[in-house]
């Protein structure tokens, strides 16, 4: 198989914090009962990851799972994996009403790393992002500029999803927000 | 003459010089001057003329309080009008220019307004130039037009850039003088995260200039120690040169900092606009001094006593050679004693109170400086610059005792608190009758979303004028602060401020207390806007009773000092003249900003190609390297036609129709919504949501469905295809997607929430790709893979399997009227299915087509356009789509609204097609007439036309329209209005134009 | 500028992150139901000065739909609940209470 077209063509910004297209990534939008223990147990049977609780992200190997709303999960595989995934979910899941389908080519996946990835996305996003407000394990899924994203950090930064069809958008305004000479120097 | 002085001057670095322009003039300051100080240091005194009058004007003020001294600044696309030399810092190659005159500030023809001015009275512009009525446009308001407003607007684009920043505290502590610094203290010590912000940039306000001591030493040195201390809490940011814009709801507030404004071809944001959320705000943001209202209070020379000391002790600038001292309260004795420490002459204090016995007073005395009691000013001497002060009894009517040669004089009204912040989101005043000024009430603060008060003032800004209760008051509201975030305040000891006590003030609304009439007329309350004492007594008098009127009607308070220095005076002058008490009269409205901000922060990053989102589908970059001419759709772009060498886009339109009914076409569908809808109850929830019946639809089968709201207007139309038992794929408008996926999931949560149905938006999963024309089947043969046979893949039908080794949905369904088949293939492969479509059908005549194409090929089918044929007011019926509305179903969403009596009625204008008879299109949105007049004497209408098109396959004008009774006057002809031209005639037909059998698209 | 707090997600954001979606607690009438019904479910809305129900979605969030009681004249916000109810939760009912006493709105007080 060829190498997917990724949304932003692998492109990448060195400011005062580096933004960058993140390599291609399974997702999957997975919608069920989250309370159910059935759902649960098939999540953790796929992904080997337990249900993550309110606004949480778990990652684990080549899977991670982030709470997305009471009904829906955001599971991370890799990108050649994604529809075995989805059908080995599909069938663990059975009678269980629940929904899983392949969006990753739906979506845009971008990295901004740096010291001071945390007050670039603060110039675009209106959430706390004091280290005391949010970290690791954490998923937030708000309003970037002017449209919806979602994201969560990584060891060296954060990574952020947004529709493909923004991704252009997103990528340009994160690129204006981290030119060099713009450090706030506030979020410590 | 004013000029530096060698000694002193503690914000200025006299080893770095710093030379720029004014008016063309190159001249040179220190760092820490800021351009009002520099221009002073050079004597120029005179920095602009006034809006109306074009009188000369120098500085009256020292900061952001300064309604005179506007300058615009730099040039081209950094041209800044409008901008306050008071609080503008210089640095090596800042430019400046003064604004309102021609042809020089010096010379200038519009003072001659100055000579008129007894004929400009307030409301002049409403009293004058009404008649004759057609000499408005031609005559009057062209030369108001030039002769109005303050600075020029740029003409060009702003170079600079500029960037928003969201912050959270819990504390915000808005002004960095010594009750903001021992607030922040306070908040800090006890853990809260702090954000102090100070608009100049310097921290400590007015206590160093004061010569306040705090803890035995001069408070610069307590300032230093508190920002240290401040400083080392990683709890506490401090943000210098930003400014306190706004407050709003629920503990929001904007401050603007102005990060490059001294720092020429920088590379970060000129300006950043912090949006901040705070638990708590505090407003320490001090008090501004109130001119004195005498004859002549706006000459250049004449300023306010704290800006006289501040130029002395900031910046070692003597504002003239003999400074006359003209007071209502002890204050000002400071700014004559700092005169005289510093050599300065200070011919006279002239004190309107009756006996001044404080302690400021009488170390004036024991200086030697002559103090005249019980005394005013009735007139100053000096057009362009002070030459005399004209001494009066304060009580009398102006006859002048004594005239006193002099080049600059001092005065001081008294103190008043600055509130503004208090009061943008609702916090409320009362009048201190002591101080003569309004202070916050706080048993009325701005209410938070918890219902409890979320500002509180501190220091000066609170009504605590001395050094000492200051620092109280600063310590208090931290620890207030503290409390209601339900944390605990920390001790600290509060240092001990010492400043000479003051005796109190006496109000002092016009000097002299029995001015005359023609006095009045040289005591300016705004100047600015030039609104004299007078001006506010006819306003009076004329009926102009509540303050937000007299405002309106004199301009008093306008413009880019919003009244900070003429608010209470004017107030005053009001109440006086309406014989009421100034708590009646009340306050206009503090409206943010506190002082204007650009234009570009309020903007942030949206500027440019990022001025708002643009929506792009996976082969984007294609079309715009291929001829595409874009055309929003939403917030998509998608391409109008391709442009091919040396066509119109009216050409390319028709090549791509002709091509695509002759041979095969190519369109990028991929914008079209695509839902997924799956669970026990999905086909229900369609049920419910189409108006249709699709619970019947058999899987590998494709229906074409209505969606209406619950007013029964049509909101939506697309093809559903049944996946499985279960799944459904619901294809949406090109701007429907989210807007239809948000309408099936509100029905979900919150009326239906006991379905079992899961929505998901798969949208943007896939590339969209429409073959299509007769040889459409051969292309996609050609490909290879999946069989897309007759019988295989019926009309209507859809199949899965893989097309050029791609993997791929197919869908049999035609917006054309063609043979057609629609290919959704993964977005990352959509460029690469596109291309192999473009090579395989090159042997067979394949052309992309854009948008208008598509348009004229479904009206030459008589296929409705969402957005076109509705409007938000038609219903299907409207359409003649009653074959798309299920009588079977009970209920769907629409139904109930449909049977309503307006929605039966048989006059409801109805869908039928229309043909020119000369063969021209009609115009877009053209009404049909009818016979008679409305009560509005307007041609009565009959119908109106929602689509029109060239077609190129009929080579003639078509067109679809609601028409009254439409479907019943086939063959009928009607007028149809044009723009400036006389009417057109078109024939009532049937919209399907084209293959009316629909033996294309089936085969 | 709003604050509210989303109950599915607990997050509380400003309202930027929201879509205000305006009445709470309609009643649905569709076929059979009498104009007069029907009229008051597309048409008739309260506007108090003080104490509302009103529906808003997290749309730049967790999409889902919750209801919030606000007072319209200071802002405060008394709470924020799920959509799936028929009626303003009890408790809720007697915080408004608390701070509105005698507060009414529709059948609810």
């Amino acid at each position: 198989m060829s190498d997917p077209a990724t949304p932003l063509n692998g492109a990448h910004y060195a400011g005062y914090v580096t933004i960058a297209e993140a390599a291609p990534r399974g997702m999957i939008t997975l919608r069920g009962d989250l309370g159910d223990k059935g759902f649960a147990k098939v999540v953790k049977a796929v992904t080997g990851l337990a249900l993550p609780g309110q606004r949480e992200f778990a990652a684990k190997g080549d899977f991670a799972v982030a709470w997305m709303s009471p009904d829906e999960l955001l599971v991370l595989c890799t990108y050649d994996r994604a529809n075995a995934v989805v059908a080995d979910l599909t069938a663990q899941l059975g009678d269980l009403h629940s929904l899983a389908v392949n969006v990753s080519d739906a979506r845009a996946l971008i990295e901004i790393t740096g010291d001071d990835a945390r007050e670039v996305l603060a110039k675009l996003a209106p959430v706390d992002l004091s280290p005391g407000a949010f970290g690791p394990g954490q998923i937030r899924r708000s309003r970037l500029a002017q449209v919806p994203a979602a994201f969560w950090m990584t060891d060296t930064g954060f990574q952020l999803v947004c529709f493909r069809s923004v991704a252009d958008y997103v990528f340009e305004a994160l690129s204006t927000v981290a030119q060099p000479g713009s450090r706030v120097g506030a979020l410590v | 003459m004013s000029r530096r002085i060698q000694q002193g001057g503690r914000l200025i670095d006299r080893a770095q010089r710093e030379s720029f322009a004014f008016n063309g003039r190159q001249m040179s300051g220190f760092a820490g001057d800021t351009l009002a100080s520099a221009l002073l240091a050079n004597d120029q005194m005179m920095m602009g003329r006034s809006f109306k009058y074009h009188r000369p004007r120098g500085p009256v003020a020292s900061g952001a309080e300064e309604p005179n001294a506007l300058v615009g600044l730099s040039a081209g696309a950094r041209f800044e009008p409008n901008q306050r030399t008071t609080t503008t810092e210089i640095y090596t190659g800042l430019t400046a220019r003064s604004q309102n005159h021609w042809p020089s500030l010096d010379y200038d023809i519009g003072a001659l307004n100055g000579f008129l001015s007894p004929f400009l009275p307030a409301g002049f512009y409403y009293k004058t130039f009404m008649h004759p009525r057609p000499l408005w446009k031609a005559l009057f308001e062209p030369v108001i037009r030039h002769s109005a407003g303050l600075g020029k607007a740029p003409t060009e684009g702003d170079a600079d850039r500029y960037e928003h920043f969201y912050f959270f505290a819990d504390v915000m502590i808005v002004g960095g003088g010594i009750a903001g610094l021992q607030a922040a203290l306070a908040a800090g010590r006890a853990g809260a995260k702090v954000l102090l912000i100070e608009q100049t940039a310097h921290w400590g306000g007015r206590a160093p200039v004061d010569g306040v001591m705090i803890g035995g030493k001069p408070a610069d040195e307590w300032i230093a120690a508190t920002l240290d201390t401040l400083n080392a809490m990683d709890n506490v940011t401090l943000r210098s040169r930003t400014m306190g814009a706004g407050v709003y709801d629920h503990g929001y507030a904007l401050a603007y900092e102005r990060c490059e404004d001294a720092v020429p071809q920088a590379r970060g944001p000129r300006h950043r606009l912090w949006r901040v959320r705070a638990g708590q705000i505090i407003t320490a943001t001090g008090a501004i001094e109130r001119p004195l209202s005498f004859p002549g209070n706006d000459v250049p020379g004449v300023m306010l006593a704290s800006a006289v000391r501040d130029y002395l002790v900031n910046w070692a600038v003597a504002v003239g050679k003999r400074t006359v001292i003209v007071t209502n309260n002890d204050d000002a004795y400071r700014t004559a004693i700092a005169l005289h420490d510093a050599g300065e002459a200070v011919p006279v204090i002239v004190d309107a109170r009756p006996d001044a016995k404080g302690p400021l007073p009488e170390r004036a005395r024991a200086l030697g400086i002559r103090i005249e009691q019980g005394c005013g000013l009735s007139g100053v001497k000096g057009g362009k610059r002070v030459t005399g002060a004209q001494i009066c009894r304060q009580s009398g009517a102006g006859a002048v005792i004594e005239e006193v040669p002099c080049d600059a004089i001092a005065m001081s009204g008294g103190w008043s608190p600055v509130v503004h912040l208090w009061s943008h989101c609702g916090g409320k005043l009362t009048w201190d009758d002591a101080q003569a000024h309004f202070r916050p009430d706080p048993s009325r603060p701005p209410i938070g979303h918890d219902g409890a008060g979320f500002v509180i003032a501190a220091g000066s800004a609170n009504g605590e004028m001395l050094a000492g209760a200051c620092l109280q008051d600063g310590d208090a509201a931290g620890k207030a602060a503290i409390k209601a975030l339900g944390l605990k305040a920390k001790g600290g000891a509060i240092a001990q401020a010492e400043a000479e006590g003051e005796h109190p003030m006496m109000p002092v609304w016009l000097m002299p207390a029995d001015a005359t009439p023609e006095l009045k007329m040289k005591i300016f309350l705004d100047y600015q806007n030039d609104v004299k004492l007078s001006d506010v007594q006819l306003a009076a008098r004329e009926g102009y009773e509540s303050v937000e009127h007299t405002k309106r009607y004199t301009t008093l308070g306008m413009a880019t000092d919003q009244g900070k220095l003429s608010n209470i005076n004017g107030l005053a002058a009001l109440s006086q003249a309406l014989g009421a008490d100034i708590p009646d009269v009340g306050t206009t409205t503090f409206r943010p900003p506190y002082t204007p901000i650009s234009i570009g922060s309020i903007a942030g990053e949206a500027r440019g190609p990022i001025f708002q989102p643009i929506r792009q589908t996976p082969m984007h970059a294609w079309h715009s390297e291929n001829g595409a001419d874009f055309e929003p759709v939403g917030q998509w772009r998608r391409p109008y036609c391709y442009l091919r060498d040396g066509e119109t886009r009216a050409d390319a339109v028709t090549r791509e129709v002709r091509n695509t009914r002759q041979a095969v076409g190519l369109l990028d569908a991929s914008t079209l919504g695509k839902l997924v809808v799956k669970g026990p109850d999905a086909g229900k929830l369609l049920d419910l949501v189409y108006t249709n019946m699709m619970s019947t639809l058999k899987p590998g089968n494709c229906r074409y469905g209505l969606m209406c709201n619950d007013n029964g207007f049509l909101i939506d139309d697309g093809v559903v295809a049944r996946i499985d038992d279960q799944t459904f794929l619901c294809h949406t408008t090109t701007g429907g997607a989210e807007r239809i996926h948000a309408h099936l999931e509100e029905w979900l949560q919150t009326e239906w929430w006991d379905m079992q149905a899961y929505v998901a938006n798969l949208t943007e999963q896939y590339a969209q790709i429409a073959v299509v024309g007769p040889k459409a089947r051969t292309v996609l043969e050609k490909l290879g893979g999946m069989d897309v046979g007759r019988d295989t893949l019926p009309f209507m039908g859809w199949a899965e399997g893989e097309l050029a080794g791609i993997p791929a949905r197919v869908y049999r369904i035609s917006f054309s009227g063609e043979l057609s088949f629609e290919v959704a293939v993964p977005a990352s492969r959509g460029q690469e299915f596109w291309n192999k479509c473009l090579a395989a059908g090159a042997e067979f005549g394949i052309m992309p087509y854009g948008t208008e194409a598509l348009h004229v090929l479904r009206a030459e089918k008589g296929f409705i356009m969402i957005g076109d044929e509705t409007d938000g007011t038609v219903i299907p019926q409207d359409l003649g789509l009653n074959w798309a509305i299920s009588k079977k179903k009970d209920d769907f969403i629409g139904k109930r609204a449909q049977q309503r009596s307006h929605m039966t009625d048989p006059n409801r204008w109805k869908l039928v097609g229309l043909e020119t008879l000369d063969g021209t299109p009609l115009e877009d949105g053209a009404y049909a007439i009818a016979e008679g007049t409305n009560a509005n004497g307007q041609r009565k209408t009959q119908g109106r036309v929602t689509s029109t098109y060239y077609s190129p396959t009929l080579d003639r004008g078509i067109a679809m329209g609601l028409v009254l009774n439409g479907p019943d006057r086939m063959g009928e002809v009607l007028e149809f209005t044009r723009t400036d031209r006389p009417p057109q005639h078109a024939r009532i037909v049937d919209a399907v134009f084209y293959d009316k059998e629909g033996e294309k698209q089936n085969v | 500028m709003l604050i509210l707090r989303c109950p599915y997600c607990g997050v509380s954001g400003e309202e930027t992150e929201f879509h205000a979606g305006g009445e709470a607690h309609l009643k649905r009438f569709g076929p059979g139901s009498s104009d007069a019904e029907f009229e008051a479910y597309l048409f008739q809305r309260e506007n108090p000065k003080g104490v509302h129900f009103e529906r808003w979605r997290h749309v730049n969030g967790c999409g889902k739909w919750f209801h919030a009681a606000r007072c319209t004249a200071t802002l405060e916000v008394f709470g924020t609940y799920p959509a799936q109810s028929t009626e303003p939760p009890a408790d809720l009912r007697k915080a408004i209470s608390a701070k509105r006493p005698g507060w009414k709105w529709r059948e609810f007080s």
